[in-house]
């Protein structure tokens, strides 16, 4: 076992061999702009890029030019959003989004705040779920457009993206969903599913980093405002040299996905149950984010009364994230876990666990005792671990506030 | 984040764990931050007779820097007189275990730590203390 255990997959995943390898001709002897049309060098480029955004489509039952390549998740939050909202402007200025998106699309509505539109940041349940009756509530007549996650990265809830999008419909909004996290993880049926806009990435699905895709739907069609203006790539949309290998390197992990995905959600299934059995049975811990509507990939977990980032200071065998942000200038612990009512001490004690295609049921023993043996220790040193030993509830302890 | 050699080693042997019963004479209890900060520190000092500190031990709920911090000073007390061990500064413990800016507040939690300690100490002995009247109340 190769030390430290990578158990960060919701990070970003290593690009599978396989996808590698059918990217490297494309550096080197195909290295032709796709947009070149007057010699071979372009028409093998294009066929290529042609081939990927099939594959791209086929893995979300999507037709191909419904997709559009971007760099990234990041990018395509930014383009449907600001794209939507800034084309649908005269019909409206009033957006909804969840607290617990990501960045991405969390900023974005930040600077769309700031040129003048309302944006409705919901609450999640305390499972991580959005409440459709709050959603359908915060519809307004101005509403263009709502912009709710599939997979959330940190907590791995799954949304219920259709019964979203028929609101959605019934009220003539426009829905984004970012599937960052979902592509691989969760069937897609975009032929079914009442969704206007998707945001993928190619790096959370085994693919290149650097690389993404908008689903755009044409029947009705929705119309984009473009961000990045230049050479008119990508119907306009998306202006800027395609990177061919970049986007092969995607299509071959969409394709990868769409083949293998319903034996490897198992398997993983099967090792994040092993996970999750091996540190349930330890005191005061708690799961973060409803267990059923998840991905079998994640595991969020908060260890009562130890801090997070001393436990990712012990732990450092296991590459993980920790929703504690005591290390950076701000205390702020995570805002997903925050946004589900959960306490900062809880918060601050989380770690996410997320599986994926390269991970061993001994990689996930290794995990269980590391992380038992030093919580315990942790404990050993906590005064707040005392104390709870001793019954004191701790809410009802006056602490000084030291900084 | 990168800790230092001193930090690292304090925080993987952590000096004088532990608790003194502090109903006991001559204990002084001192407990700062709060969970929702994400650092709480317990210090215990033992005086004699002679007002010299000849033991201490704590616990620490923080990040490892406030750990080796809290450690350190367990060390650092040992011996000294009360005075003495007020006088330690958090500048002091930050330069020892070489905390970078973003840990500085680790090293401030500790020396909070021996002065609600101490003020513990001397309210227990009924010696009036103006200056820490708020941290005892807190502890
Ligand atoms: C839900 C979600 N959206 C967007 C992103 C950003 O994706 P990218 O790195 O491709 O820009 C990520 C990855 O961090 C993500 O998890
Ligand atoms: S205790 Fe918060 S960073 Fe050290």
């Amino acid at each position: 076992m190769k030390l430290p255990v990578y158990l960060d997959y919701s990070a970003t995943t290593p690009v599978d061999p396989r996808v590698a390898e059918k990217m490297i001709p494309f550096l080197t002897e195909n290295f032709g702009n796709p947009a070149s049309r007057s010699h071979t060098f372009g028409w093998t480029a294009e066929q290529a890029v042609e081939n990927a955004r099939e594959e791209v489509a086929k893995l979300v039952n999507a037709d191909p030019r419904e997709i559009v390549w971007t760099s990234g998740a990041t990018e395509s939050d930014n383009l449907a959003i600001k794209g939507a909202a800034e084309f649908y402007q005269t019909k409206g200025r009033h957006l909804i989004t969840v607290k617990t998106e990501h960045k991405a699309v969390l900023d974005t509505m930040r600077e769309l705040e700031s040129s003048g539109f309302e944006v409705t940041y919901l609450e999640p349940m305390a499972n991580g779920l959005l409440d459709l009756d709050a959603f359908r509530a915060a519809i307004r007549p101005d509403t263009v457009l709502a912009s709710v996650m599939q997979v959330n990265n940190e907590i791995g809830v799954i949304q219920d993206i259709a019964a979203i999008g028929r609101i959605c419909r019934e009220h003539g909004v426009i829905f984004h969903v970012d599937a960052a996290q979902a592509t691989g993880k969760v069937e897609i049926d975009l032929e079914q599913l009442p969704v206007d806009l998707m945001s993928f990435s190619a790096h959370k699905t085994y693919g290149p980093k650097g690389i993404g895709a908008l689903y755009v739907r044409r029947k009705p069609r929705i119309r984009l405002k473009a961000q990045m203006h230049g050479g008119g790539h990508e119907r306009g949309l998306r202006s800027g040299t395609l990177a061919t290998h970049q986007i092969v390197g995607m299509g071959e992990a969409f394709r990868i996905a769409r083949e293998e995905m319903a034996a490897e959600n198992e398997r993983i299934r099967r090792l994040r149950d092993r996970l999750l059995a091996g540190l349930a049975d330890m005191e005061e811990v708690f799961i973060n984010g409803d267990l059923e509507q998840r991905v079998p990939h994640n595991l969020n977990i908060s260890f009562n009364y130890v801090e997070g980032e001393s436990l990712m200071m012990a732990i450092k065998d296991l590459a993980v994230s920790s929703g504690s942000a005591c290390t950076s200038a701000s205390l702020e612990p995570s805002y997903v876990l925050r946004a589900l009512g959960r306490s900062d001490e809880l918060a601050h004690s989380s770690i996410r666990f997320t599986l994926g295609r390269y991970t061993t049921a001994e990689d996930v023993d290794f995990a269980i005792s590391l992380i038992k043996d030093k919580v315990a220790r942790l404990r050993e040193i906590s005064p707040l671990w005392e104390m709870y030993k001793d019954g004191i509830d701790l809410n009802t302890v006056q602490w000084a506030a030291a900084h | 984040m990168a800790y230092s050699d001193k930090v690292i080693d304090h925080y993987e042997n952590p000096r004088n764990v532990g608790s003194f019963d502090k109903d006991e004479d001559g204990v002084g209890t001192g407990v700062v931050g709060a969970p929702a900060c994400g650092d709480v520190m317990k210090l215990q000092i033992k005086i004699n007779e002679e007002g010299v500190i000849e033991d201490a031990k704590f616990k620490t709920y923080g990040c490892g820097s406030a750990i080796a911090s809290s450690s350190l000073v367990t060390e650092w007390v040992k011996g000294k007189t009360v005075d003495e061990a007020l006088a330690i500064k958090n500048s002091d413990i930050a330069e020892a275990l070489a905390l970078p800016p973003v840990k500085i507040h680790c090293s401030v939690l500790a020396e909070d730590a021996i002065k609600a300690a101490v003020s513990d100490y001397k309210a227990k002995l009924g010696v009036a203390d103006d200056g820490y009247e708020i941290r005892k109340s807190a502890a």
